[in-house]
């Protein structure tokens, strides 16, 4: 059952040194509230599970969150490289730590088998991939009925997924439209679900039937954060800041600069800063 | 139209291998370009397909990213990014993937892995997002970048995504039924396959460029088809669209530094 609860709480309570932790969202809706509030509390030893490790694990990697990064896509979307993430991989700057390398292909299905109970995500992949030789957990199956080789992978089961989405009912059902991406099924691929929106409305009775709608009995808390999502972007509420990426090139290729960014931006500072950081791009 | 630069001479003669009836899939980057171009000229109709799940998409600029609120918006339908990549690229339902490439080689195989070993690179480039599997299940594959020696390599440091491996037949050896790579265009050359070998052969060299200049860029002896032709010029009507749609994509994407 959802409780409305502060990010503060809802990060504390659901969140563990040594957990398994997605906190998802592609492109679009990717919750950098509740990833700042994780820093903050300075939780440790995480395995982070992303599709697209993107700026938010890049400042987790490079706060020292992370002990092993599970992914597909380790860019900074548009502009290049990740840096923070590449320090820690080239130089186990701050600390070393492990990766585990999938498409993203497998990582879709490895999420959809994870949401439906499955040990295993089995699907046409891989095939002349180098990431078999690299990534131990790339297996294959023979199909029973048509002797086609087909690749198989563990399916993810986190301990806890965090989403960013548009509204929340007063009961606590979510909404999320636009490029929806993988966030409902990591969210029912996990044990614990946390959901940062951007408003609560009394019901979303008149709304379109078919927006992706996660019922209140699967997620275990919700916290209003406005402008949770920046610098991506929550669809029907504000633009992905462009520019912030583009300058994350520059603060991230440099240690001091990190550290002095994260030291003002994040740690000195908390959720309610979201809302400014956003006012322009609304 | 005489005045134009290498580099919009590889986005157009990209634009034009694209028709009205194709599904594409498109990487972010100079794939995004080209299948653009194609869209705002010869192939309105053209079907653009992104990976964050944006199906017939129509942007006014280039996106950032290849989930930038613009791709949703001007889309026929958006899916989840599981339903991507089961039912339409696996499903079969995508004619060409578009590719950029940090490293290549001469059978089209591509890395954007890494640089060096795998597991202590020289460098960690970002790694293969969608292309693995894109490479394998659409119809063909298209590859556009520019070249340079270090881009154009004689082996790659990692597969990232399967082109024609060792070349001849080693896609049906692995049982992979499509087509894979059948065309390359790079800043200087136009680059079709061998139809027995599979290695890219050089078709038509754009307007101006030398032999000598494209095998100066390329880290493999490059091979020459028995008739070379010339690549047509940019068309006014070409050109003057992909700089519309820079000029647009620059200034949508400058913002406010924040």
């Amino acid at each position: 059952m959802a409780d409305f609860l502060s990010l503060h709480d809802a990060v504390q309570r659901n969140l563990h040194d040594g957990d398994m932790v997605a906190f998802e969202g592609f492109t679009h809706l990717i919750p950098h509230a509740a990833a700042h509030e994780a820093i903050r509390q300075g939780i440790t030893d995480l395995t982070l599970l992303r599709m697209t490790p993107d700026i938010i694990y890049d400042q987790m990697i490079g706060m020292g969150l992370a002990r092993k990064v599970i992914f597909s896509y380790a860019g900074n979307p548009g502009v290049g490289l990740l840096r923070r993430m590449r320090d820690a991989i080239e130089h186990s700057y701050p600390r070393g730590i492990e990766t585990v390398e999938h498409s993203h292909s497998a990582m879709a299905q490895a999420y959809e088998a994870g949401a439906s109970g499955l040990p295993c995500a089995v699907f046409r992949g891989y095939k002349g991939a180098g990431l078999k030789e690299v990534n131990p957990d790339i297996k294959s199956v023979i199909c029973p009925f048509t002797g086609e080789e087909l690749a198989a992978i563990p399916s993810h089961r986190p301990d806890v997924t965090f989403i960013h989405a548009q509204k929340a009912s007063e009961k606590g059902d979510v909404l999320i439209e636009g490029i929806i991406g993988v966030q409902k099924e990591a969210a029912l691929a996990a044990k614990r679900v946390v959901v940062t929106v951007e408003e609560v409305v009394p019901s979303f009775k008149g709304l379109h039937p078919n927006l992706t709608i996660l019922p209140h009995w699967t997620i275990d808390a919700v916290a209003v954060v406005p402008g949770g999502a920046h610098p991506s972007y929550t669809y029907g509420y504000y633009a992905r800041d462009n520019a912030a990426y583009l300058e994350w090139d520059k603060i991230s290729a440099d240690r001091e600069a990190f550290s002095a960014w994260m030291e003002a931006n994040v740690l000195n500072a908390g959720p309610e800063v979201f809302v400014q950081r956003v006012e322009a791009l609304r | 139209m005489t005045n134009f630069t290498p580099t919009e001479m590889m986005t157009i003669a990209a634009a034009r291998a694209l028709s009205n009836d194709d599904v594409c899939f498109v990487g972010i980057g100079a794939p995004s370009a080209a299948c653009n171009v194609a869209r705002l000229t010869h192939a309105p109709d053209i079907t653009l397909i992104y990976e964050s799940g944006t199906i017939g998409t129509a942007p006014e600029v280039l996106p950032l990213s290849i989930g930038d609120g613009e791709l949703c918006e001007t889309a026929l339908c958006t899916v989840s990014v599981p339903e991507m990549f089961r039912y339409w690229l696996m499903g079969g339902r995508i004619s060409i993937g578009f590719l950029g490439a940090a490293q290549l080689d001469r059978f089209g195989n591509i890395n954007t892995t890494v640089i060096g070993d795998y597991t202590h690179p020289k460098v960690r480039l970002p790694g293969g997002g969608g292309a693995p599997e894109i490479a394998t299940s659409c119809g063909e594959i298209f590859i556009t970048l520019k070249q340079a020696p270090r881009s154009m390599v004689n082996t790659i440091d990692f597969f990232t995504s399967f082109g024609h491996g060792e070349g001849g037949d080693h896609r049906q050896r692995l049982g992979i039924t499509t087509k894979g790579p059948t065309l390359l265009i790079t800043d200087l050359a136009i680059w079709r396959p061998d139809p027995e070998t599979k290695e890219f052969t050089v078709r038509s060299l754009h307007k101006g460029v030398t032999r000598q200049q494209v095998q100066d860029n390329c880290g493999w002896p490059v091979r020459f088809a028995a008739s070379v032709e010339e690549t047509p010029e940019p068309t006014e009507l070409e050109l003057g669209t992909l700089r519309d749609l820079q000029a647009r994509t620059a200034a949508a994407h400058r913002g406010d530094a924040r």
